[in-house]
């Protein structure tokens, strides 16, 4: 599946190496893809590798941008394990990435297992299920949220009515984040459309087989759905992951732009952004970053190594 | 259809009817729940400031246009219109710098064979996953060196150096599909790469590059934490950013006109969705990016 792993690059036809050209043909080659991609080869050199040099360097220093960097060792590091704020963002972050992510994956299996079916119309509802993920990030809709969310606003009151009554969300410690989490989960429709692809590439037949044995449509669900989607599966379970992780705008913007109430939705990049951009300590904040790549890093690989254990490729079944 | 069907296949299609209705319900909730949302903020633009909290009504009981008169003010000073322009520049210049550079890199990762270009290949998709964070303080240090913020060239400078990896990737797939007789037809014709590029794969491509195109407009737009670190001067603010200061002089006090912006400044992304959904969802589904 061209989802999950890349092909390798092709090579781009023996025959055009033709012998004439030689050795000069070659060489003209490599200039032409060194051409081509100077861009790419610039943007990666100054803003991408530079940069990851620069910031491992600032993470073992003391820099307010105004005098030059002090090398400080690890104390950035020492200052940060123990920094209380800190440990709060982790705990906020862990909490949201293991409610968002399931929950949102949950729903966006679930509608697309609802459009897998051929019905009239299914383009259009595939369609508006989409739309959330495009906005969602906005500010527009962060005050949206806000404002739904508000203490004593429609959800709150709506959930009055059933006689539940949480105290407000936007306004208490306890529930903000999930008013988060809510956000998150709306936007489901990218991790959708890509469940939707690979529902589409399950063999019928085998549905067909084991309808012939007998097999009521839970025992299809897991016998034959999810092995066959697992790749699509773990794919989705890598990108949400990981972007949760980095979630900040949402924070940000809906539960007020110090991420409170009571750091309540201290996210990572939101303690970052204070520590960097509002209190210049650029040294912590590069620190912070790295803990943060490491952390994705290790997510990552563990993931991968879990793979093995789940996810079903088509080629280690024949 | 004859009206002299066998029972069993009476049973199978009213079986079938009820089937399709069950699963119109079903969707149509969940689409409810999903929509609500958006819905909910096009009604609330036209409720007065004090009924968008308290009232439980999707829709105003009396809808009022104070709200988006109340935008023609301004904030604190600045025009709406503004923010809008600086937004489009900003999406505007994105879309061309991605488009152009991505392409060419594209290109050359998927039709030139070159030296070092596997390697190239994967550095590339390894920086798909890296967070952006761990580059945003040694960026933000070199553009404040350069003296370059507070302009664009922060924001466009990343997608005119086709450092937008989604995008590369999405491309070399796309251009790897084309049939390679035609670019060895090219060559053959006396084309260099340059002219298979521009001639050839590029008009071929323009699934790809629409995709790439109103994705890019799209994140440019909803863009936050680019212009919050670097724009300072209120006229230079983007849509997100005006919105931001609009809560921040208001407050609870114009929720109404807050409303009507948010609206405002969804328009575009909306708009640009309705036109393009077919294209957009494809190239996701296809590409497995966001």
């Amino acid at each position: 599946m061209t989802l999950v792993k890349e092909a390798p690059v092709r090579p781009a036809g023996k025959r055009s190496a033709a012998p004439a050209a030689g050795r000069r043909g070659r060489r003209r080659e490599n200039l032409a893809g060194y051409l081509f991609m100077s861009p790419w080869i610039a943007g990666f050199l100054l803003l991408t590798a530079g940069p990851m040099i620069a910031s491992l360097y600032y993470a073992f220093t003391s820099y307010n941008l105004f005098t030059p960097p002090q090398w400080v060792g690890l104390d950035n590091f020492t200052t940060m394990f123990q920094d209380p704020r800190w440990q709060k963002s982790v705990e906020v972050t862990l909490k949201y990435v293991v409610v968002a992510t399931p929950l949102k994956l949950l729903l966006a299996l679930g509608v697309a297992l609802l459009l897998a079916q051929k019905r009239r119309g299914q383009g259009l509802y595939r369609a508006a299920f989409y739309m959330p993920s495009l906005i969602g990030a906005s500010v527009s809709v962060g005050f949206v949220w806000r404002a739904l969310f508000s203490d004593d606003a429609v959800v709150d009151r709506t959930q009055k009515i059933f006689g539940v009554d949480v105290g407000g969300w936007i306004g208490n410690p306890d529930y903000v984040l999930y008013s988060l989490v809510a956000l998150s989960i709306w936007q489901f429709g990218a991790p959708m459309v890509i469940f939707l692809a690979g529902l589409k590439q399950v063999p019928q037949e085998l549905y067909e087989a084991a309808e012939v044995d007998g097999a009521g449509p839970l025992r299809r669900f897991w016998n034959i759905t999810l092995p066959m989607i697992s790749p699509v599966l773990f794919f989705n379970v890598l990108l949400e992951s990981i972007h949760a992780f980095q979630v900040f705008g949402s924070a940000y913007v809906v539960s007020d732009t110090r991420c409170g109430p009571a750091d309540a939705t201290l996210v990572y990049t939101c303690y970052l952004y204070q520590k960097g951009f509002k209190e210049a300590q650029m040294g912590f904040a590069s620190a912070m970053a790295w803990t943060l790549v490491i952390a994705v890093a290790l997510v990552t690989a563990v993931l991968f190594w879990s793979q093995k254990k789940w996810v079903h490729y088509e080629e280690a079944a024949k | 259809m004859t009206s002299a069907t066998s029972p069993a296949l009476h049973t199978a299609n009213e079986r079938r009817r009820t089937g399709s209705i069950a699963w119109h319900v079903g969707a149509l909730a969940v689409l409810a729940v999903v929509l609500y949302p958006v819905i909910w903020v096009v009604g609330a633009s036209f409720k007065p400031s004090k009924d968008i909290i308290a009232s439980l009504d999707l829709l105003p009981t009396k809808p009022v246009w104070a709200n988006f008169s109340g935008l023609a003010d301004g904030i604190s000073g600045i025009s709406i219109s503004s923010f809008f322009w600086n937004s489009l520049m900003y999406a505007v210049l994105a879309v061309a710098g991605v488009v152009l550079s991505s392409s060419l890199t594209a290109y050359a990762f998927a039709k030139i064979r070159f030296a070092g270009r596997n390697l190239l290949f994967t550095l590339m998709i390894g920086t798909l996953l890296l967070p952006y964070h761990v580059l945003l303080i040694p960026q933000y240090v070199l553009f404040r060196n350069l003296e370059l913020t507070d302009t664009l060239v922060p924001l466009v400078a990343g997608k005119f150096l086709a450092t937008e990896a989604f995008f590369v990737f999405l491309m070399v797939q796309f251009m790897r599909g084309l049939p390679r007789e035609l670019d060895e037809a090219a060559k053959l014709d006396g084309c260099g790469h340059l002219r298979t590029y521009w001639s050839i794969v590029l008009p071929l491509s323009r699934p790809a590059l629409i995709t790439s195109a109103i994705f890019t407009f799209i994140n440019a737009w909803n863009d936050f934490m680019g212009p919050l670190i670097y724009l300072n001067t209120p006229e230079k603010y983007t849509v997100s950013l005006g919105l931001m200061m609009f809560r921040d002089q208001e407050g609870i006090s114009n929720y109404g006109s807050m409303i009507a912006m948010s609206l405002v400044a969804l328009v575009p992304v909306i708009a640009f969705f309705m036109a393009f959904q077919r294209y957009l969802i494809d190239g996701m589904a296809t590409s497995g990016l966001k």
